[in-house]
């Protein structure tokens, strides 16, 4: 008998929930078992019975909630039968580890849920794979016409030219702590900066993993002690708190997507606004459900408006599943 | 385009002033003519474009975007031309070369206003977002760079042997794209200056009692502050110019002050209308503004009149390195042939106290404080702290309640910071005004909350809110008006507290602020 995707996956409160196989994906609360798309904290929660996920998300899980995050873990490799289903990982592009997970049911549409994900290139990351599918489950992080980013390097060019213009001012960067702040510095080593670049102490730990994983950084000091790095790393919340008031006349910045909107810097009041996302934008938020021309989308959490009336438009039936608790832009 | 649009995009973000001028001298050193005169002219507002309304905006992306998508995203951004910027859909391969800031300025100069939606769509097309951006703005007039002309200036004369006090001697007479100025700039001759030109005016600061007390009164002279508009009339060399305190010319408006200006020099002074001896108030001078040509009966019924406080060149000598006292008594021995010019009297005063008094009761309601200037200071410039000194009179307070919000746009977007404000009749809330300003930043994030957690209903960007909140309304005053529903309009509204201490049924009634418009 063939099963309606209905009876395959549906939301619930404590977030995506699959029948056949019994298990929840990015639970939003403690669960006997949870498959995981990625590191970010809104995505990735400790407590849970049993936890699949890349052996990069489950490494990241344990430096962020230390080794008992979980009952018992096991490493995403290639299909694996969970009750009546198969699943598999794919990369996402998103972070370091960040995967879309596909649930194949004996009898029954093929189910891709994309986690959170990018299509631009990342040093930091694989990229993104398309996988064939019948319901494509999708954020809308950036589901409005006018979320267009920019080519990274271009934001990283606006950095180096700011700190050039203004060399006695250091430039400090809000950015979260896994995937974008390793991003931030990968790009700003790409654009020609090869000096230390300080870090807050709540980066230090998923800088040195992803040292660990072979990817390069570059010299890398901490902002308590800077010396002469111009540039500094830190999560956001930082900005707030005194931790700031140790720099003389910084340039605030934020590397994020929603700094394409000039009230969303201004009212963090950020100096240097850089579009630096690790979301699909628009175009290949759109481009994407093209490609992968699934027979139904649903879209977990984003501007799900904006998406469901672009599916309408183009006659691709599409299903809002406002799942609460995913941040925008979580630390 | 691009370096201009980056200009205006780094100095929308910048909120020090030093850093404001790094921006901006180093793209005035980096870009090359004419583009740089062009931005020059836009940054100091003395550029002349055509203006495209936002309904021809709106209706150029309509025909390009889906209404529904349009509207999410415009609700998000909370600024029209910005929101057009970001959505405006473009193939980014077409676009072969830049379009420089002088070829914009060109189209938006020249096109008619037929071909104008096509013109300004294939411009779009060709340009990305951030440009999109900048040219919008221009297009609606509607930049709010936040860059004054003194620091326009002072960020041109960095690099150079020229001060910003030259540049600012010689800007008048100068025009887009300014090619003679920036080769005098670079060490070249000087530009040709203009006849009877405008001289950047000397501007006063606000001063409390308490800063007050320890000057000394008898280094200062005291006028009253009227409420007019402060020109300068120039009739130097047979030309007769009548500027206003920000360098433009107004003579069409007054041509029977321009007939009185019969004298060789350069004034300072108050632009007022004037019936006999009776001064009126400013909504009878705001008829006459903004007025292409005025008819006679305007003339006779608005007669306006000069009311001069100092003197800056008088027969061909320049005045304004001389001592106020000095000035003052030339001016005084000054001879003006008509009766529609005369000087702003001086007030007798001894000590600050007695000085109080004299404000405290003008004898004309178009006085709105007085003016205290130092009597051996010369003539500077622009508003140096220290001898001239404005001590208005306390601004006209209400207690209203919020009735609705809507978010702001601009500088504001993101925020509820406009705000409805209305008054008790009865058992009825009338609407009696609009604030956007006056409010601290944690003021307007208080405000914001409020309106989230109180609204009652929607109606698009606006919400109507439940009447809860008091808010004390300053004003400076008050005018009769048939558009407004109240009957009266005010005259610079602002929030200047939040009453959470005061119940909504303790607001004011409308009767108070008709017997303040009385009084
Ligand atoms: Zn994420
Ligand atoms: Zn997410």
């Amino acid at each position: 008998m063939t099963r309606r995707a209905e009876e395959v996956i549906y939301p619930t409160d404590a977030g995506l929930y699959c029948v056949p196989g019994d298990f929840y994906i990015d639970p939003l609360r403690p669960v006997p078992r949870a498959l995981v798309t990625h590191g970010h904290a809104d995505h990735a929660r400790p407590g849970h019975g049993a936890v699949m996920a890349t052996r990069e998300t489950l490494d990241i899980m344990a430096i962020r909630y230390g080794d008992d995050f979980a009952g018992s873990r096991q490493i995403a490799e290639g299909p694996v039968r969970i009750g009546a289903v198969t699943v598999s990982f794919h990369p996402a592009g998103h972070v370091l580890g960040s995967s879309q997970i596909l649930i194949a049911p004996d009898h029954g549409p093929r189910i891709l849920i994309s986690g959170d994900y990018c299509r631009t290139p990342n040093p930091v990351c694989q990229p993104w794979e398309p996988v064939n599918c019948d319901i494509f489950i999708t954020e809308a992080t950036f589901g409005l016409p006018i979320f267009r980013h920019p080519d990274p390097m271009t934001e990283a060019g606006r950095l180096l030219t700011s700190m050039a213009e203004f060399p006695g001012r250091p430039h400090l960067i809000g950015a979260y702590a896994l995937g974008k702040a390793q991003r931030v510095i990968a790009l700003a080593r790409a654009a020609g900066h090869h000096g230390p670049i300080a870090i807050h102490g709540a980066l230090k730990r998923l800088c040195d993993y992803h040292v660990d994983q072979g990817i390069d950084l570059g010299p890398l000091v901490p902002a308590t002690d800077p010396g002469e790095a111009q540039l500094i790393l830190a999560p956001p919340s930082a900005f707030a708190s005194p931790w700031v008031q140790r720099f003389r006349d910084p340039v605030l910045s934020y590397a994020s997507g929603w700094m394409t909107v000039r009230a969303q810097a201004r009212r963090r009041g950020i100096e240097l606004p850089l579009v630096i996302s690790d979301h699909v934008d628009w175009p290949q938020l759109t481009a994407t459900i093209r490609e992968l021309a699934p027979q139904e989308v649903w879209i977990t959490h984003g501007a799900e408006d904006g998406l469901t009336r672009w599916c309408e438009i183009e006659g691709i039936s599409s299903r809002p599943l406002r799942l609460i608790g995913y941040e925008d832009e979580p630390e | 385009m691009k370096a201009f649009a980056r200009l205006l995009e780094r100095l929308a973000f910048t909120p020090a002033r030093n850093a404001k001028l790094t921006i901006l001298s180093h793209y005035f050193q980096t870009t090359p003519d004419p583009d740089r005169g062009y931005a020059l002219a836009v940054l100091t507002g003395t550029l002349d474009l055509r203006q495209v309304s936002p309904s021809l905006l709106k209706r150029l992306v309509s025909e390009r975007v889906d209404e529904q998508l349009f509207r999410l995203s415009y609700d998000f951004v909370g600024d029209l031309a910005e929101t057009i910027a970001l959505i405006w859909p473009t193939d980014a391969e077409a676009r072969a070369e830049e379009v420089s800031l002088s070829q914009a300025v060109t189209v938006l100069r020249e096109t008619g206003k037929l071909a104008l939606p096509g013109v300004i769509a294939d411009l779009l097309d060709r340009l990305t977002p951030p440009e999109r951006l900048a040219l919008l703005k221009l297009a609606t007039g509607n930049l709010r760079i936040g860059v004054s002309a003194r620091l326009t200036h002072t960020a041109l004369a960095m690099g150079t042997s020229r001060s910003s006090e030259e540049i600012e001697e010689i800007w008048h007479g100068q025009a887009a794209p300014f090619l003679p100025l920036f080769t005098w700039l670079a060490g070249g001759a000087s530009p040709a200056v203009a006849l009877a030109p405008f001289r950047p005016v000397m501007l006063a600061t606000p001063i409390t009692p308490e800063e007050l007390a320890p000057l000394d009164p008898a280094a200062h002279v005291a006028e009253w502050k009227w409420d007019g508009i402060r020109v300068q009339a120039v009739a130097e060399g047979g030309l007769r110019k009548l500027y206003t305190r920000a360098g433009e010319e107004i003579g069409t408006a007054f041509p029977d002050i321009i007939e009185a200006m019969t004298f060789e020099g350069a004034v300072d002074g108050e632009l007022l209308i004037r019936r006999g001896e009776e001064i009126a108030p400013f909504g009878d001078l705001q008829k006459r503004l903004g007025r292409k040509s005025i008819s006679r009966t305007m003339l006779q019924s608005h007669p306006a009149a000069l009311m001069l406080y100092d003197i800056l060149t008088w027969e061909g000598e320049d005045l304004r390195p001389l001592p106020l006292s000095a000035r003052r008594a030339r001016l005084e021995s000054a001879q003006f042939d008509s009766p529609r010019i005369g000087l702003s009297p001086l007030l007798p005063f001894e000590t600050w106290e007695e000085l109080t008094r004299i404000r405290a009761e003008p004898h004309s309601p178009v006085i709105e404080g007085v003016m205290i200037k130092r009597l051996d200071t010369p003539y500077i410039a622009g508003r140096p702290r220290g001898p001239w000194f404005k001590w208005k009179r306390d601004p006209m307070v209400i207690d209203a309640v919020l009735l609705y919000a809507q978010s702001g746009h601009g500088k504001r977007s993101g925020f509820y910071s406009d705000f409805t404000f209305g008054l008790w009749e009865g058992e009825e809330l009338i609407p009696v005004g609009k604030a956007y300003f006056g409010f601290t930043d944690e003021e307007l994030r208080e405000l914001d909350r409020f309106v989230r957690k109180n609204t009652v209903q929607r109606f698009g960007p606006v919400r109507q809110l439940a009447p809860n909140l008091v808010v004390e309304v300053a004003f400076e005053g008050l005018n009769v008006s048939q558009r407004h529903r109240s009957g009266i309009a005010m005259r610079f509204p602002r929030i200047s507290r939040i009453r959470t201490d005061k119940p909504a049924s303790e607001a004011d009634r409308l009767e108070t602020l008709k017997a303040m418009l009385r009084s």
